[in-house]
């Protein structure tokens, strides 16, 4: 049951995504700031919540979860922290996927060489 | 007799117009937004599948739901990661659509795809700086919303 919940919020996600890139104009890159942005908004209103609660992974994984990490991290450093936790808060919690992804990314682009599209 | 002419040639434009229209309908693709919806669902529905499989896994073996959600996300990054490299990320890009741009493994190929294939102009300046082109206006933006956030939240709880 779990899986099937996070197979619909996950699948949901993207085929507003799908939408948005059929539908309009926008490119890619802007998708991706739309929903990491609406994804740290909808946090802060406190509605992206309940959606993490019931997909799971499903919210976590797709962009928006990027921005809920955001501001989760942010929110919850600004009550400890008080103005230097809010400041701090959200790379702290981004920073172990952000800097995974930057070192890792730097050497698997220094490894492998340009392909074409198949 | 003028006005009798004019009206034909008028009604022979329109006619030819129609004709011409219905000719590029022929050529022009019709957008399949029912299955490149369903190809993203499928795809971006297996991608989370696949990362509560491997948290449920985490969990079971002792890690603290924070921990392996983190893992989780390493885990996926570094896997699309390695698959854009492969040149294999792009084959599943071109069938799912935003099934592969919307989960966090697009943003990790958003990386990496710019910064191999400027890979000529250096390992700096050509690699160092493309693995940003499109990671980082999503990391510029999603992280002055997260400061903004967490500045009106402690503002709201002076």
């Amino acid at each position: 049951m779990e899986y099937f919940n996070v197979f619909i919020t996950g699948g949901i996600l993207c085929v507003i995504g799908q939408v948005l890139m059929d539908t309009t104009k926008l490119t890619a890159p802007r998708i991706l700031v739309i929903f990491v942005v609406s994804g740290a908004i909808l946090t802060g209103l406190g509605w992206y919540q309940p959606i993490v609660d019931f997909g799971k992974s499903g919210a976590t994984v797709p962009l928006p979860g990027f921005g809920y990490a955001l501001a989760k991290g942010a929110i919850e450093a600004a009550r400890t922290g008080g103005i230097m936790g809010a400041l701090t808060g959200g790379i702290v919690a981004t920073a172990a996927g952000v800097a995974a992804a930057i070192c890792f990314g730097y050497l698997i682009a220094i490894i492998f060489s340009p392909k074409s599209i198949r | 007799m003028e006005n009798k002419k004019e009206k034909q040639k008028k009604e022979i434009k329109k006619r030819q117009a129609k004709e011409y229209e219905n000719y590029v309908k022929q050529f022009t693709p019709k957008p399949k937004y029912f299955m490149n919806s369903l190809k993203a669902f499928f795809v971006g529905g297996l991608i989370c599948i696949i990362a509560f499989y491997v948290q449920t896994l985490l969990m079971n073996r002792g890690y603290s739901e924070k921990d392996s959600g983190t893992f989780v996300i390493v885990f996926l990054v570094c896997s699309a990661q390695l698959l854009t490299g492969l040149g294999v990320y792009d084959t599943i890009g071109k069938f799912a659509g935003a099934g592969s741009i919307v989960p966090i493994t697009g943003f990790a190929n958003s990386m990496v795809a710019p910064a191999i294939e400027y890979k000529k102009e250096g390992i700096v300046l050509g690699v160092g700086a493309k693995l940003f082109s499109l990671a980082g206006p999503v990391l510029v933006c999603g992280i002055s919303a997260s400061v903004v956030i967490g500045f009106i939240y402690y503002m709201m709880n002076l």
